[in-house]
C-alpha cells in the first residue's frame, strides 16, 4: 500500500461528515438515480448508476463506521479499501460524472449523490487517481494562471481587439471600481465576443468595472479534479485581487463551475467570508435591466430554447434571470421538456471536457441533448456557459445537426440600445 | 416456557435494543458534524430543509415513467405497512398494553386486509425488481435482502396470527418482530428515520442557494 494511497484514504475519511453519514445510512439501493443520469440513460450500463460511483466512499464508511462492517473486517470477511478499488473506480468518478447534480434531485431519500462524488474526487486526486488531462489543467492553472495556459498577455491581446472593435476603453486594475469581472480561458480564446458584449453593456449601463491583471481567470480546475489546496489557491488569487482593488462585487462569467467555485465553495475553501459579494453575470444583467440601466430593443422572432448550465442553474440557483432576459429579446422562446433545475447536462461539465479519455462516452451522452432538441424542433439554443457551448457545438457537429448555439450575454448585447443610461 | 420468554424478557430486550440502537445511530451521525457554510446564503436553509423533507415524497416527473413500477410498489408497500403497523387492532392493543397505555381507533377489518394485500404485493414487487433489474441487482447487498426477507416474514406471520386463535402463531410473529427490532438499528432499515436527515441536509444546502430541491 503506497503512502500516496494512504494519504488519499485519509482525505476520503475526512470527507465523512454528518451529511455523508446520513446519506449512506439512508440509501436503500433503489437505483432510481440511474434514470436521472445521462451516462446511464444513454448507455444502459448499470455501472453508471450515480450511487454506484460512490462505492469506495461507502466501503470506507461501512468498514469504519458500521457494526457489520467492523465485525466483517475483524473476521476477515470484508476487505478494507485497496488501491485496486481506486483504480477500478477512477473512470466512474471522473469520466462518467459531470457533477451536474441531476441525480441529487430525484433521490427518494434526498441524498446529494453529486456532493459525494465531488468529495470522493478529493481522496482520489490526493492518491494520484485522476485523469491526466485534469491533472495537467490543474498544473497549468497553478503555474501559468489558467488551465488553458492563457496568460495576462493573451488577455491584453484579446482586449486590444475588443477596444479596437468597440471604441471603448477596457479598465484594468481600476482601484475602487464597483465590479471586478472574471472570464474563463475559453471565453478569452474562443469567444472574445463575450468580452466585447460585456464592455458594450457595462458602458451603456454606466457600470463602474475593472479587470484585474492579477486574477482574470474564473475557472477552477482544483474544484473539478477535487484538489482542495489547488482550489483554495485559485480562489485565493481572485479574493486577494478583489480585496486589494476594493471592489464591491466580483462578476462570475458565463462559466458553470467557475460560479460554483467562487460563489459557493470559495469562502469555505479559504476559510472565511469575502469582503465583497459574488454575482453571476446573468444576475447582474437581470438587475441592470430591472433597474432600467440597460435598455433592449427589438425581439428576435427565431424560435429559441435555453440550455441551462447545471452549475449556474441547478447547483447555483440562478434559475429565473436567464429566463427573464431571454424573454425580453426572444419572441419565440420555448423551454425543453426537462429544463431549469431538471435540465439535462451537456455532458462535458465537471472536468469531463478536459478529460480526453472520456471523449467517446461524452459524445455518446450527447444523444440526450440531441433527443431533446429533436423533440422540440428548435434550431437555436441559447446558453450561458462557454464550456457548455463548446461541448454542445461539438455534439451538434458530430451529429451534423443544423442547430446554432449562442451566448445569452452576446444575444442581449445585440439588442442593446446604445448610448449611456444615467446611473 | 419459550413462549413466556418471547412474550416477556425478549420483547423488552428487543424494544430496548431498538430504541437505544436507533438513538445511538442518529447521535453518531449528528456527532460527525457539518462544517459551517461561509458563503452568503441566497435563500433559507431551514425552509429548504423542510421543503425537501416533504417534497421528496412526490417523485420528480423525469423518473415517473422509467421507475413507475418501483414508485407504485414503493407507495403500496410503505403506506400498507404503516396502516398495518399502527392502525391494526391487535397492534394498537399491544402497543397500548405494553408501551403507551393509550389506544386509538383502528381501521376496519376490510381496510386491514386491503392494506396487507397492497403491502405484500408492493414488497414482493420491490424485491423482484431488486433481483431482476440490472441496476438494483448490481447495487444490492446482503443487508438489502435480509431487511426485505425479515419484513416479509414479520408480515406473513402477522397475517397468519390475525385470528389470534393459535398462540403459537402469535408467538412466532412476535419473535420475528423482535428479531426485526434488534436487527433494525444495525441495518439499512434505519432509513425509516435517517431519510429525514438526508433530505434535510440536502434541502438545507440547496435552500441556501435558492434552489427548490
Amino acid at each position: 500500500m503506497s503512502e500516496q494511497f494512504e494519504q488519499g484514504v485519509a482525505v476520503l475519511r475526512d470527507q465523512i461528515d454528518a451529511r455523508i453519514s446520513s446519506y449512506l445510512s439512508s440509501c436503500v439501493h433503489c437505483g432510481i438515480c440511474a434514470e436521472a443520469c445521462l451516462f446511464y440513460t444513454e448507455t444502459n450500463d448499470p455501472r453508471y448508476t450515480p450511487i454506484h460511483k460512490v462505492e469506495p466512499l461507502k466501503k470506507l464508511w461501512q468498514v469504519e463506521n458500521t457494526f457489520w462492517g467492523k465485525l466483517g473486517k475483524s473476521l476477515g470477511l470484508i476487505k478494507p479499501l485497496t488501491e485496486s478499488d481506486f483504480a477500478d473506480w477512477e473512470q466512474l468518478v471522473y469520466d462518467s460524472c459531470t457533477l451536474c447534480g441531476r441525480c441529487s434531485m430525484v433521490c427518494p431519500v434526498g441524498n446529494d449523490i453529486t456532493y459525494m462524488i465531488r468529495k470522493i474526487r478529493e481522496g482520489f486526486s490526493v492518491a494520484g487517481y485522476a485523469p491526466d488531462g485534469m491533472k495537467e489543467a490543474t498544473k497549468r492553472a497553478l503555474t501559468i494562471g489558467s488551465p488553458m495556459g492563457v496568460t495576462f498577455k493573451t488577455v491584453q491581446a484579446a482586449l486590444a481587439h475588443v477596444e479596437k472593435d468597440t471604441g471603448l476603453k477596457i479598465p484594468i486594475d481600476q482601484q475602487n471600481a464597483e465590479y471586478m469581472t472574471l472570464f474563463s480561458s475559453m471565453e478569452i480564446v474562443n469567444f472574445p465576443e463575450y468580452i466585447e458584449s460585456i464592455a458594450k453593456i457595462f458602458d451603456a449601463a454606466g457600470v463602474s468595472w475593472t479587470i484585474s491583471s492579477q486574477a482574470f481567470e474564473a475557472t477552477n480546475s482544483g474544484i473539478q479534479i477535487g484538489n482542495k489546496e489547488a482550489a483554495a489557491e485559485l480562489v485565493g488569487r481572485v479574493v486577494k485581487a478583489a480585496e486589494s482593488l476594493g471592489v464591491k462585487y466580483v462578476v462570475s462569467p458565463e462559466c458553470g463551475h467557475a460560479y460554483t467555485a467562487i460563489r459557493w465553495e470559495g469562502p469555505n475553501l479559504i476559510g472565511r467570508p469575502y469582503d465583497f459579494e459574488v454575482v453571476h453575470i446573468l444576475e447582474l444583467l437581470d438587475k441592470l435591466k430591472a433597474e432600467g440601466r440597460i435598455k433592449l430593443e427589438g425581439k428576435d422572432d427565431t424560435p429559441m430554447t435555453l440550455h441551462d448550465p447545471c452549475q449556474i442553474v441547478r447547483r447555483g440557483g440562478v434559475v429565473d434571470p436567464p429566463r427573464n432576459l431571454l424573454h425580453s429579446v426572444a419572441d419565440h422562446f420555448t423551454e425543453m421538456t426537462d429544463h431549469g433545475v431538471m435540465n439535462w447536462c451537456c455532458g462535458g461539465g465537471g472536468g469531463v471536457s478536459a478529460n480526453e479519455r472520456a471523449e467517446e462516452l461524452r459524445i455518446k451522452s450527447f444523444d440526450r441533448k440531441k433527443h431533446q432538441l429533436e423533440e422540440l424542433g428548435v434550431n437555436t439554443m441559447v446558453t450561458a456557459c462557454a464550456n457548455c457551448r463548446i461541448i454542445l457545438e461539438e455534439g451538434l457537429e458530430h451529429h451534423e445537426m443544423d442547430t446554432e448555439v449562442i451566448s445569452l450575454t452576446e444575444l442581449l448585447a445585440e439588442h442593446l440600445v446604445s448610448g449611456k443610461t444615467p446611473n | 416456557m419459550i413462549g413466556e420468554f418471547i412474550d416477556g424478557p425478549l420483547w423488552y430486550f428487543s424494544l430496548t435494543a431498538f430504541v437505544i440502537g436507533v438513538v445511538w445511530r442518529i447521535v453518531s451521525i449528528v456527532r460527525a458534524g457539518v462544517r459551517p457554510d461561509l458563503s452568503i446564503a441566497r435563500g433559507s436553509a431551514g425552509r429548504g430543509a423542510m421543503r425537501a423533507i416533504f417534497s421528496r415524497f412526490v417523485p420528480e416527473r423525469t423518473v415517473t415513467t422509467s421507475s413507475r413500477l418501483q414508485l407504485i410498489a414503493g407507495y403500496m408497500f410503505h403506506v400498507g405497512l404503516l396502516i398495518l403497523l399502527f392502525f391494526a387492532q391487535p397492534h394498537i392493543d399491544f402497543i397500548a398494553e405494553r408501551i403507551t397505555g393509550l389506544s386509538w381507533p383502528a381501521v376496519p377489518h376490510w381496510v386491514f386486509i386491503v392494506a396487507a394485500e397492497f403491502s405484500f404485493a408492493g414488497l414482493i414487487l420491490l424485491w423482484l425488481h431488486r433481483v431482476l433489474n440490472p441496476v438494483t441487482r448490481l447495487l444490492s447487498d446482503m443487508d438489502d435482502h435480509i431487511g426485505s426477507i425479515l419484513v416479509f416474514l414479520v408480515m406473513l406471520t402477522g397475517c397468519l396470527a390475525l385470528a389470534q386463535s393459535h398462540e403459537a402463531l402469535r408467538l412466532i410473529h412476535l419473535f420475528l418482530a423482535e428479531v426485526f427490532l434488534i436487527y433494525f438499528p444495525f441495518s439499512k432499515l434505519m432509513h425509516a428515520f435517517t431519510f429525514v436527515m438526508s433530505r434535510g441536509y440536502t434541502g438545507a444546502t440547496m435552500g441556501r442557494k435558492g434552489v427548490n430541491a
